[in-house]
């Protein structure tokens, strides 16, 4: 078996998407990694901290590294909480006992496609996905994480998935966690005009590597009765041929975001 | 909530909805775009630019008492005048006596942002003064009683027939043409009589340069420099952050801001003054006078955390690239700098109090830190803003109760699974009964622009905890 990987799974994908997370430990354990999940995992503080809320922020970021500090590598399957980790711990546990840990565990957390393609230079994962797909480019992933490649790299080795380019497909969607309940009617507008782009696409997906871009979209998608679904790239990076998917116990989802 | 928030709230919500200017913003800021991206590719290496520029101004702003008095002296001993304001008063009364003592009844002013920023043109018009805006954006707007809608681009909210339409109820009823040529010759008439009329121009600077003791201008319609050469006095309102240290320096600072500010690689005038007119000279104003804002920039200068935020160039890429800025529009900021560098800089200018909602107006995409040419890290400095402004207890109660009990669910694995799992069922009752959206949907704000979010029966964890007492791990994927 390879090296153990331990999951970090942001709080929203555990109680709103748990397929995304169900998908990223088929995808890990088809190629052969050993995956834990440390059930005492709760969320990383962003919440908190991106509102300004850093003494509350802070506890939940050292609970969070104690939680993960004997793991050997921590895998997420969202380039905004990996960032959480990856960039702003540094800040936010500048003074806090736990700053030596934390820093050490940011250079061993990566988001999902960054740990398959950067990582451990794997980029055919044996998925197949038979649909056109358009690929939204997740705010933190790419600017933080300077994600632009990898998740396409993916995606392009995927079989029968046809890629379709969206205009200002780095253009962010508008989600930006407690700005869209402070500012309703922008992130409503910004998530509209990125649904606006979706469709121009035709595509029958959109992915991304963020699960929280894809939640805000696939409700504005919803509200619009757009023909366009959104699935994680791990929910992609799942789905084995057709005779495969028809074992699937049927407990759990066939997609979703 | 302060009265300032409160407006931005509104006119935020009407003007995410106004898609005819939200087809004028994205047009203007398209056409922007491809320029961008051709002039950044004329630049061989646009990342050592931006570093280069970066430490420049880093250079500069950490050493700005030493820069500041080298440009003083090299200007007073020219036989110009520098005057220290501290604040908006002190400049404009300066400018204002000035004006007094040489009878000024004409102004006419290039553009500049720290002279909104101070409030100069009313205070001089209070005094009886006529002041004429003469860039051409900058005209429309003041025939508008507006503001500038961005910083480098005033006038970028309107089209053509609304500004023919402008010029026929102000200038000239004949006006039948809505060619851009025609309306521009409208204009340059009617500024013509006033540099001609003017006995004072104002300008600002885009650079002071120290080593050299000049004021460095860029400009593209040649109305600066009439500003600057034709009346008698010429006054330079700036802030006291524009200084870099070496001439040398406007070799990468003058085609960096230009081809952020537009995409051209030069602007089409360059123009450097550190005097009144000398004998044997033939053009310039008999008296020069820099008057030197600081306006709340030495409280920034102190702040180790954000004294990058003084690195800002006012180049307007950040207003660009902003999605907000593109769904909300400049002048829903009610502030005299919108966009990113606004939000990040008013706060420090004009009270966190009144202005942190600023701060949390983005969603903290970081578009504005990727273009930014001297590298400020605009997006971060906005999570600063609003650390600050919790720490200064600016904040709701409620929302500090509620993340107080956010983290105490989050310290507990067993009372967050918990939590989350009565919410999911709550919400699977109430959406049941076909409540969503009403005033008993804790998610109505959510469910105002989407579809309700998915409620799964089972957590992930309980999905795995489920998974590794069966022994069976065949819903994971496992062989």
């Amino acid at each position: 078996m390879k090296r153990k990987v331990s999951l970090f799974i942001p709080c929203f994908v555990d109680q709103l998407l748990p397929q995304v997370a169900v998908d990223t430990v088929k995808v890990l354990r088809r190629l052969g990694y050993g995956v834990d999940y440390p059930e005492d995992q709760t969320c990383c503080g962003q919440p908190a901290f991106n509102t300004g809320y850093w003494d509350e922020a802070r506890p939940c970021a050292e609970h969070f590294v104690r939680v993960f500090k004997h793991a050997d590598v921590v895998v997420c399957p969202s380039g905004s909480c990996a960032t959480m980790v990856r960039t702003f711990y540094a800040d936010l546990l500048a003074s806090s006992s736990l700053r030596a840990d934390a820093l050490a565990l940011a250079s061993r957390t990566f988001e999902f496609s960054e740990f398959l393609v950067r990582v451990e230079a794997v980029t055919q994962v044996g998925a197949t996905f038979p649909h056109t797909v358009t690929y939204h480019a997740s705010c933190h992933g790419l600017r933080e994480l300077k994600l632009r490649d990898e998740p396409l790299q993916l995606l392009r080795q995927v079989n029968g998935l046809t890629l379709i380019e969206m205009v200002r497909s780095e253009e962010c969607c508008g989600f930006g966690g407690t700005f869209a309940a402070k500012f309703p009617d922008i992130s409503g507008a910004m998530g509209n005009s990125k649904a606006e782009n979706v469709a121009a696409t035709g595509a029958e997906f959109v992915t991304a590597i963020d699960p929280s871009c894809l939640l805000h979209l696939e409700g504005i998608l919803g509200k619009r009765q757009a023909p366009t679904r959104t699935i994680h790239l791990a929910s992609i990076l799942a789905h084995e041929s057709r005779t495969n998917e028809a074992q699937k116990d049927e407990s759990l989802p066939q997609e979703g975001p | 909530m302060s009265t300032a928030a409160q407006r931005f709230l509104q006119d935020a919500a009407v003007k995410s909805a106004d898609l005819m200017h939200r087809e004028v913003i994205r047009r203007g800021m398209d056409s922007y775009d491809a320029a961008h991206l051709k002039g950044r590719a004329r630049i061989k290496d646009w990342e050592a630019a931006r570093q280069k520029c970066q430490e420049i101004k880093r250079e500069a702003i950490n050493h700005l008492d030493r820069y500041l008095l080298q440009f003083e002296e090299k200007v007073i001993a020219r036989g110009g005048h520098v005057y220290w304001a501290a604040n908006s008063e002190e400049a404009c009364s300066y400018v204002k006596n000035l004006a007094a003592r040489f009878g000024v009844r004409t102004v006419v002013k290039s553009k500049s942002m720290v002279t909104e920023e101070i409030h100069l043109s009313p205070a001089l018009e209070q005094a009886g003064i006529k002041v004429w805006e003469t860039d051409l954006g900058e005209f429309i707007v003041q025939l508008r009683n507006e503001p500038p809608y961005h910083i480098v681009t005033p006038a970028m909210h309107l089209n053509r027939g609304q500004i023919a339409q402008l010029f026929r109820e102000k200038l000239d009823p004949a006006i039948a043409s809505d060619d851009p040529r025609d309306l521009m010759a409208v204009a340059r008439r009617k500024l013509r009589e006033a540099f001609f009329a003017a006995e004072m121009g104002i300008s600002g600077a885009n650079f002071l340069v120290a080593d050299a003791g000049v004021i460095a201008i860029s400009t593209n319609e040649g109305n600066g420099r009439l500003c600057t050469s034709l009346p008698r006095i010429h006054v330079v309102v700036t802030g006291i952050e524009k200084v870099i240290p070496r001439l040398e320096d406007l070799a990468v600072l003058w085609p960096v801001l230009a081809t952020s500010g537009t995409g051209q690689g030069i602007t089409t005038y360059g123009t450097l003054i550190g005097g009144p007119r000398r004998a044997g000279e033939v053009d310039g104003a008999e008296e020069f006078h820099v008057v030197l804002v600081d306006n709340g920039r030495s409280q920034l200068l102190a702040d180790a955390e954000q004294r990058e935020v003084l690195h800002c160039i006012r180049c307007g890429a950040c207003l660009n690239i902003c999605p907000v800025f593109r769904h909300v529009g400049g002048h829903t900021y009610g502030t005299t700098y919108p966009g990113p560098i606004g939000s990040v800089l008013t706060p420090h200018l004009n009270g966190i109090k009144e202005f942190k909602h600023l701060s949390y107006a983005s969603s903290l995409c970081g578009a504005c830190t990727s273009v930014c040419p001297v590298k400020i890290n605009l997006h971060h400095h906005l999570l600063q803003n609003r650390r600050n402004a919790t720490e200064a207890g600016a904040t709701k109660s409620s929302e500090r109760m509620m993340f107080r009990a956010w983290r105490s669910a989050m310290l507990h694995p067993r009372i967050y699974a918990l939590g989350g799992w009565s919410m999911r069922k709550a919400l699977r009752i109430l959406y049941g009964l076909g409540l969503a959206g009403s005033i008993l949907d804790p998610m109505r704000v959510w469910n105002r622009y989407r579809s309700p979010v998915p409620l799964p029966s089972e957590s992930f964890r309980a999905i795995w905890r489920k998974d590794r007492k069966q022994d069976r791990r065949k819903n994971l994927g496992a062989n």
